[in-house]
């Protein structure tokens, strides 16, 4: 296949993949805003008017950031996750196999879908945020690399996981055990700068801390990570596992028998 | 003449240990409509996955139309259609959805592809169907919608892994129409089907696997040449309790008014009736017990057990 080609099967997935989450809308984009929402009321509003400020900001211009980033990660995640392990269960996995079509298209074309979908509903939750707190960018061009390059990295977590999965159950066992748990934990309601020394230092293994940080940065100018670390960690992780969903695809993981 | 796909010494063996090819080789020329016919996990199946790769091959080279399938895999895969046994594409898309997404697999920009759909689902019969979920046809149409897609980047080897399965007596026969008219376009043709009468309507060639092994490989009519035999189901006038005694055939008595005749390809079937005129035994109609193609898989499969 020639570039022009590749381009055309990249954009084939990408578009199908868009149409799928914009035709179940209720499903994809209303969900998340009602819980961050949900969010926006009981921590910023009810909870957050007792705790004051962090920093120069108060508790819900400060949690902002971190509610649009957990919703993007979120989204990303279970986008790529839920639509590649549908193509294997209705087994139209093969329509893509027989084809073609280099595996870093494929991988790139559903990565791409998990990117929309998270940019999508991190736009609605933002817009849904400018009801309760005033929103101002301090670096506009590290707010969108940061969430460009988180959905990039949570898409490809999800492409490996819907690769191994092998039922529905095997596709929330991830989202539910390690990824809300690591963005609870990954400072989007506290400053980890809050925690004793240990705690501390147990939340730098945590990968969520530094794209929270690293968006939080981006909108208010302030971060508990250097602004550098948090891009190369981010940068690192997107390669690892973009090697290893390409190790799935090349040797048909799960998917060839 | 050009060879559309060459299999050489194709080897797989799955995790649990099951040596399901071991070792097969042949050759399909380029405008051929080949039947490649075999038992229930004769290796079939797996042969058709490996060239589609959605199986893994243990060992073994594959090229198609010249185009190693690992050395130059997109311009191997490039030639290839496949309709598979199993419905395989998204239930909840609409058709013509389904139709112009494969095209774009292939690489088919958007014009392009709108216009190959709308082409092979006219030819299918199914263009009023377009803005339907795919969920909602009827099998038949299904099996059709699978075509369409197969065809809808215009590859020069397509193979059908058993197309007619579970479709009624009308729609096969107009698939049939299809096929053949595809076939004298220039498309090469694999078809796997458990319908003999099929293979032998519309193939020219046949192989046939068995436990893993090809066991023959032919032109359809060289294969039919070796039936040495045929029997025929004679539907009598008149109901009779003893065998009549037909020389050199072997013959019996299914019902009062049944009889079965084994007779050898080139004997005359003349002596036959006029045997049993003789006999005042009147014979009101005739016909094969089996089809010649499935007379002699059989004894072929048989054989080698």
């Amino acid at each position: 296949m020639n570039w022009q080609q590749q381009f055309n099967a990249f954009s084939t997935i990408v578009r199908k993949e868009i149409r799928r989450f914009m035709r179940i809308w209720v499903q994809t984009l209303i969900p998340p805003a009602i819980t961050i929402a949900l969010y926006f009321v009981i921590f910023g509003e009810l909870i957050g008017r007792r705790i004051g400020h962090i920093g120069e900001y108060s508790y819900m211009e400060y949690i902002v950031p971190g509610l649009i980033m957990m919703s993007v990660i979120t989204n990303s995640y279970s986008n790529v996750v839920s639509s590649f392990f549908s193509t294997k269960f209705q087994r139209s996995i093969e329509e893509m196999l027989v084809s073609p079509m280099p595996n870093y298209v494929v991988i790139g074309g559903f990565v791409l879908g998990g990117v929309a979908r998270g940019i999508a509903v991190g736009a609605i939750v933002t817009l849904l945020s400018l009801f309760f707190a005033h929103l101002s960018v301090d670096n506009i061009w590290i707010t969108i690399s940061m969430v460009v390059l988180t959905a990039t990295l949570f898409s490809l977590g999800g492409f490996i996981n819907a690769v191994y999965a092998g039922s529905f159950d095997d596709i929330s066992i991830v989202p539910t055990f390690v990824l809300t748990p690591l963005t609870y934990l990954g400072g989007v309601f506290y400053s980890i700068t809050m925690l004793p020394d240990f705690w501390q230092g147990v939340s730098q293994i945590n990968p969520i801390v530094y794209m929270v940080n690293g968006f939080r940065y981006g909108i208010l100018g302030i971060s508990d990570i250097n602004i550098g670390v948090a891009y190369g960690m981010v940068i690192t992780f997107i390669v690892l596992l973009y090697a290893w969903a390409h190790w799935l695809l090349k040797y048909g993981v799960g998917i060839r028998s | 003449m050009t060879t559309a796909l060459s299999v050489h010494d194709l080897k797989k063996t799955y995790s649990g240990g099951f040596e399901a090819l071991k070792g097969i080789s042949f050759e399909v020329k380029s405008g051929d409509f080949m039947a490649l016919l075999g038992p229930n996990g004769a290796g079939k199946s797996t042969t058709i996955g490996i060239i589609s790769s959605l199986v893994n091959k243990t060992s073994g080279t594959i090229s198609i139309y010249g185009e190693d399938i690992d050395r130059n895999f997109a311009a191997a895969k490039m030639n290839i259609g496949v309709v598979p046994q199993e419905f395989n594409f998204n239930q909840f898309e609409k058709v013509g959805d389904i139709v112009r997404t494969q095209a774009g697999y292939y690489g088919i920009d958007n014009p392009t592809a709108a216009q190959r759909a709308e082409k092979y689902l006219k030819l299918l019969d199914l263009w009023d169907k377009r803005e339907e979920r795919s969920r909602m046809l009827s099998g038949g149409m299904k099996r059709r919608l699978m075509i369409a897609r197969a065809l809808v980047h215009e590859p020069r080897l397509l193979i059908l892994d058993e197309p007619t399965a579970g479709v009624d007596i009308e729609l096969r026969r107009s698939m049939w129409t299809f096929l053949k008219e595809l076939n004298q376009q220039g498309t090469t043709i694999i078809l796997t089907t458990h319908y003999l009468e099929e293979a032998e309507q519309l193939c020219r060639s046949i192989a046939i696997i068995d436990h893993g092994e090809i066991i023959e490989q032919s032109s359809m009519k060289t294969f039919l040449s070796k039936l040495d035999r045929e029997t025929f189901i004679l539907d009598l006038g008149k109901d009779i309790t003893t065998v009549p005694q037909l020389d050199g055939v072997r013959s019996q008595l299914l019902d009062a008014h049944t009889l079965e005749v084994e007779v050898s390809k080139q004997a005359p079937l003349n002596a036959i009736f006029a045997k049993l005129s003789a006999l005042d035994i009147p014979v009101t109609s005739m016909r094969n017990k089996a089809n010649r193609l499935e007379e002699l898989f059989v004894s072929l499969v048989e054989r080698k057990r």
